[in-house]
């Protein structure tokens, strides 16, 4: 059951990219990319318990907060550079 | 079962660093291209995990994908994000950049395989390293063993590198001096749910520091996350508040004081009439002198790069601030 | 033997989930119906696929931690979500559908062709 979880998440990955390539404005883009990082700390939590990856839940936890943070950066700075809310 | 989930998930995701790879060349969005190259730096990340090598999956992480693409994200503020995409096809361009590339990929017949355990590189000096460890130091952790004491000497040499860094950027940009304001539209959901995090992301930085010999971690990954939770209230509650918190002064003395930190531990056990960063002499038990040597020479690792980030950050975002 | 049990259906679910907020990021006309596809599966398959991991890890530090995670995770999905929202509503994405993509429309324009041929 745990390789059907991880099968499916990679196939979640592939299709999130496949949304990042192709949305035809910018916040479907951050939106598809910060989804790409939450499905990748879930693979590492899932494939690191399946696989035996060494000390894999303290990278989780910081793959959490990381994608939080530069999530957080694409918005603000790209609000600061549009501020009248152009589509780019 | 478990062979055909490794080789699955490295195809994978190299099939994706594939993708992504050609995403981020045709996309002209140049914020959405940076975005493509931190999600890059993600999963880079996880095939390093895959081949058991932790330290630097967190560190590929930390700085890859948190603080470069950040850093990426404020210079593009400043200039245009539309690429100019100037379409000259060379043919002799192409030919040149497939000929190297088959050049390369035929040097390439010449490496052993891939973890192989016969390899020159494993049988030169590894093995001495993984036996010493346990004997000489007694932390779980190898490769901080071999990075704090066995090879010491280099990492101080790093830290004074990241240190130049930072002297490079204040002396091209300035770190500038930016007004505390109250930004029009904030969103109060993020205001009350940044600050939990921010300390939870202060707490977690500590607690990496300090496992660093238990688990993967260290100095440098500590201060990349510290300072990312800076960072963070930075962004959520603007740039001259933050210089409030950690004010912009105090960042190049911090720096500095890091690096003095490693150095004096070298030089104390030069005063005890033992080489340069020879931790055994710092106390009566060698191994308790080691462990000592290892805290103080991560700590002053974890300053330097923790002051470094922030200053690169705030020369950065304190560039031509009113536009 | 229980728990074993609840931990395969808690990944089998998790999994589920995932894969449909997925092809509900694909294949939704708007970008606002894409946002709530992606936010509420991902809010409710991160703590099963968690959740899934931790009873088969059993009570150690690393579940414990596991538990931090999930915590992490299911506050911050829905403040990405809301900002994310907020941005967009601001930068001037339109919420309305396009009348194109729309397929309620569509399937209206359907019954009313195929009532006609039954006349």
């Amino acid at each position: 059951m745990i390789a059907a979880a991880i099968i499916a998440l990679l196939i979640t990955l592939a299709l999130t990219l496949i949304r990042a390539f192709l949305g035809p404005n910018i916040y479907d883009q951050i939106l598809a990319v910060n989804s790409f990082g939450t499905k990748t700390v879930l693979l590492i939590v899932v494939g690191g318990h399946a696989l035996g990856w060494f000390s894999y839940v303290d990278i989780a936890l910081m793959y959490a907060l990381v994608n939080f943070v530069g999530t957080l950066a694409v918005m603000r700075f790209f609000e600061q550079y549009n501020p009248q809310g152009e589509q780019s | 079962m478990i062979e055909n989930l490794h080789l699955i998930i490295d195809v994978c995701l190299l099939a994706f660093l594939v993708l992504i790879a050609f995403a981020a060349m045709k996309v002209t969005n140049l914020f959405v291209a940076t975005m493509l190259f931190g999600i890059f730096s993600f999963v880079t990340a996880l095939l390093f995990l895959d081949l058991d090598a932790v330290d630097v999956a967190f560190t590929e992480a930390a700085v890859g994908a948190g603080f470069s693409t950040v850093l990426m994200l404020a210079a593009l503020r400043l200039s245009g994000a539309v690429e100019n995409a100037k379409h000259r096809h060379s043919a002799l361009g192409l030919f040149i950049v497939v000929l190297t590339g088959a050049a390369l990929i035929y040097g390439t017949s010449d490496f052993p395989i891939m973890g192989d355990a016969n390899a020159p590189v494993q049988l030169h000096l590894a093995p001495e390293f993984i036996a010493l460890t346990q004997e000489k130091i007694d932390i779980p952790n190898v490769v901080t063993a071999v990075l704090a004491s066995f090879r010491g000497y280099d990492t101080f040499g790093e830290t004074v590198v990241i240190f130049s860094a930072g002297v490079a950027v204040l002396l091209l940009l300035g770190m500038g001096h930016v007004e505390p304001k109250n930004e029009p539209e904030q969103s109060t959901v993020l205001w009350v749910v940044v600050k939990p995090f921010i300390a939870l992301i202060l707490i977690f930085g500590l607690y990496v520091q300090f496992h660093g010999d238990f688990g993967a971690g260290g100095g440098f990954q500590a201060g990349v996350i510290f300072a990312s939770g800076i960072i963070l209230y930075s962004l959520v509650f603007g740039e001259g508040y933050a210089r409030k918190v950690v004010p912009s002064k105090i960042l190049p003395r911090l720096a500095a004081l890091g690096v003095l930190i490693y150095g004096v531990t070298g030089l104390a056990s030069l005063l005890s009439d033992k080489p340069f960063l020879d931790y055994n002499a710092l106390s009566s038990n060698p191994i308790a002198g080691q462990h000592m040597g290892i805290i103080l020479v991560e700590a002053g690792v974890g300053l330097a790069v923790f002051s470094t980030v922030l200053l690169i950050f705030y020369s950065f975002s304190g560039v031509n601030h009113n536009e | 033997m229980i728990i074993e049990i609840l931990s395969d259906m808690c990944l089998l679910f998790g999994g589920i989930f995932t894969l449909t907020g997925a092809i509900g990021l694909l294949r939704l006309p708007n970008f606002f119906t894409r946002l709530h596809a992606a936010s509420v599966t991902e809010s409710l398959a991160a703590p099963l696929l968690i959740v899934g991991i931790i009873l088969d890890t059993g009570f150690t530090l690393d579940s414990a931690k596991l538990v931090l995670i999930i915590i992490i995770m299911v506050v911050a999905n829905p403040t990405i979500t809301h900002a994310l929202c907020r941005a967009a509503a601001h930068g001037g994405v339109n919420p309305d559908m396009d009348t194109k993509n729309n397929e309620i429309s569509q399937s209206k324009t359907e019954t009313e062709i195929s009532a006609k041929e039954l006349k």
